[in-house]
């Protein structure tokens, strides 16, 4: 008995489906319980009011967007070497939530910015890479929907992924550097975490876990319909051969 | 391979339009900006290494889906893939070749572009090697994203998707290069960075690109 | 020099299309492959030349020792008809074209631009790249389409002459080529079987 085993589609849709309702339910009860009480049980910032609120959102979305990336990266690798298809899938199946979770960073980063900085948007490292994330996850999700035969399109994006990897990887590196050229001085990050204390830290880990346990749901949930779509195409193309 | 690059080179040459275009592209990007931004050279002085490294990434896009798209319609890219070449030297000579015919004018052209924007002068000299060491990476990064999209049929928007976010690293540094020469700042480091990207990009990318064309042959 | 395959299955599209072909074809033999449209020859002549892999099976001869020729000719149109033939000539590190341009009656022609060819003079430029790129196996698909009788004689000439040499040749075609030393090898038992295997999934196949 290996781990392998559940990269079996079928395996994989016989195990996967009675789980479904508990994982959605986890995900459902866990982030809720994170929101409300970062909402409505924390004292407000003394600094920054009410809005220091926004980070149990913006955290939760930004660790993910980047996580998630990662995760499609070990999936590729997993199919380009071993061929399960189950990774391919859901590899596919994790970027369109990549590339939400990298917007609600964004726009929330954006909702945070204003009162705090004044400004709705700034070229700081930060917000630009994820800004370049962003289009990573554009370009993947695009190659995806380009090609019709599935193998194909699974080993294409997984090799994209790959070289997409180094080269996100390469232009942090350079936006940062490319940022510190420009201005000196004050640095806008968020070193948020350093002077938080548990009031805010311990609801945050909480929708942490919760932005974790969606993203779970989902991407069972987008695998399962994928293998499901593969399945119909099967048969359509049996039908077709007579 | 030197006969594919003769070749490819010919090829072009006769076929005409690839260098001109290209060109033409840069030199209307360049006189644009400034009826866009005004006549005010200050303000064009400063954004001129930007403008054009943009211009140069832009112009080198145009002609990226050419790359591949004319040797896989006609079955060449078929019979190239049974022939004794590697198909990473295939992919490889096919980015020298796309660089010959691109991102070479476009270096040679640019110190000319560079004065209708008013680019000071320590500039100039940092401007053409930037560009001359930052325009074959383009070329062998475009080649991968030509080598991924060599089958679809709308492949030309994708592309530009698909190649612009891998395009940020040497931009950045090729820019930065510029501007720091034309501030007489030390440009050791993006110097460095953007050979290094150029150079690593050469040395790995052709792997990815050959895997590529090999996928959408099947 | 011995092709032999066994037991190939190759699919096309992801689909599988041909299981279970096997036959050996020795050096001096020409194969003719016959079966309906979409019955699989095109896919089995890509998997042989190594543009595809197969699904299961053995094939004892290297794609290295294959000359493949597919419908698309590739020929540059704004190149000669010399220039095309000597660009695959240097390519494979084979002969002059001197020999080639011969055979297929391409001589006269050799400073003509590709693109001013009718498709039967193309078709035969494309073939000749088979001479100069002398590798034992000739894995032919639809060679003579568009080619005239005297054309297709000229063509069964050079693949005798290939024969005569110890070379082989697998071909795919409708026509009778007048090629009658040529074995013939229906290809439309091998179709696959949707498979009927509970355990199996095809629709990851």
């Amino acid at each position: 008995m290996s781990v392998w085993e559940y990269a079996n589609p079928k395996k994989f849709m016989d195990t996967t489906g009675p789980l479904m309702p508990w994982v959605a339910g986890l995900a459902a009860v866990v982030t809720g319980v994170g929101l409300i009480w970062g909402y409505f049980f924390t004292p407000d910032d003394f600094r920054q009011g009410s809005t220091v609120k926004i980070l149990f959102l913006h955290v939760p979305s930004a660790m993910m967007a980047i996580n998630i990336w990662i995760m499609m990266l070990v999936a590729s690798l997993v199919w380009l070497i071993r061929r399960h298809h189950v990774s391919a899938l859901a590899a596919r199946a994790a970027a369109p939530i990549g590339l939400a979770m990298t917007a609600v960073a964004l726009f929330t980063g954006a909702v945070w910015g204003q009162p705090m900085w004044g400004t709705w948007w700034v070229w700081d490292p930060r917000l630009t890479s994820f800004l370049v994330l962003f289009l990573f996850y554009l370009g993947y999700i695009a190659l995806w929907q380009a090609i019709d035969d599935p193998d194909t399109a699974a080993d294409l994006t997984a090799v994209l992924c790959l070289v997409g990897s180094i080269f996100a990887l390469l232009s942090r590196y350079a936006v940062f550097f490319w940022s510190q050229g420009l201005h000196q001085g004050p640095s806008l990050s968020l070193q948020a975490g350093e002077r938080m204390d548990m009031t805010y830290k311990l609801p945050l880990y909480v929708s942490m876990a919760g932005f974790v346990l969606i993203f779970v749901a989902l991407v069972l949930a987008g695998t399962r319909t994928e293998i499901r779509a593969r399945r119909i195409k099967a048969l359509e193309a049996r039908e077709r051969m007579g | 391979m030197l006969a594919l690059f003769l070749r490819d080179l010919r090829l072009a040459v006769r076929a005409g339009g690839g260098f001109g275009l290209g060109l033409a592209f840069f030199l209307l990007l360049v006189v644009l900006v400034p009826l866009g931004v005004g006549p005010e050279g200050a303000v064009l002085a400063m954004i001129a290494p930007g403008i054009l490294w943009v211009g140069a990434l832009l112009a080198c896009l145009l002609s990226l889906d050419r790359i591949f798209a004319l040797d896989y319609e006609d079955g060449s890219l078929d019979l190239l893939a049974t022939a004794p070449i590697p198909m990473e030297g295939v992919v490889t000579v096919k980015a020298l070749a796309h660089w010959v015919t691109t991102g070479l004018p476009l270096t040679l052209i640019a110190p000319l572009l560079g004065v209708l924007l008013s680019l000071p002068a320590p500039a100039y000299g940092w401007l053409v090697l930037s560009l001359a060491l930052g325009t074959p990476a383009l070329s062998v990064i475009g080649t991968f994203g030509a080598a991924l999209t060599v089958g679809l049929r709308r492949g030309g928007l994708l592309l530009s998707l698909l190649v612009l976010p891998l395009y940020v690293p040497t931009l950045v540094f090729g820019a930065e290069l510029v501007r720091r020469g034309a501030e007489g700042l030390a440009v050791g480091t993006p110097l460095a960075l953007l050979a290094g990207i150029t150079l690593g990009a050469f040395a790995l990318l052709p792997f990815a690109s050959a895997a590529a064309i090999r996928i959408n042959l099947r | 020099m011995e092709l032999v395959v066994e037991d190939l299955a190759c699919a096309r599209g992801g689909v599988a299309v041909l299981e279970g072909v096997s036959f050996s074809l020795a050096g001096g033999r020409a194969l003719v492959l016959r079966g309906p449209n979409g019955c699989g020859k095109t896919t089995l002549l890509r998997t042989l030349a190594g543009l595809q892999p197969p699904l299961a099976g053995r094939v004892s001869v290297a794609p290295e020792a294959i000359a493949y020729a597919a419908h698309a000719d590739g020929l540059k149109p704004t190149l000669t008809v010399a220039e095309n033939l000597a660009f695959w000539a240097q390519v494979y590190g084979g002969p002059g074209i001197g020999a080639a341009l011969e055979a297929m009656n391409l001589g006269e022609l050799s400073g003509r631009q590709a693109q001013n060819l009718s498709a039967g003079q193309k078709r035969r430029l494309g073939l000749a790249r088979l001479v100069v790129a002398a590798r034992p196996v000739w894995v032919l698909d639809e060679p003579t389409v568009s080619l005239d009788a005297a054309s297709v004689a000229l063509f069964v000439a050079v693949v005798r002459r290939h024969l005569a040499g110890g070379g082989a040749a697998l071909m795919a075609t409708h026509i009778d080529l007048g090629l009658k030393e040529a074995e013939v090898l229906e290809l439309a038992p091998y179709r696959a079987q949707p498979r009927q295997n509970g355990a199996f999934d095809e629709a990851f196949a």
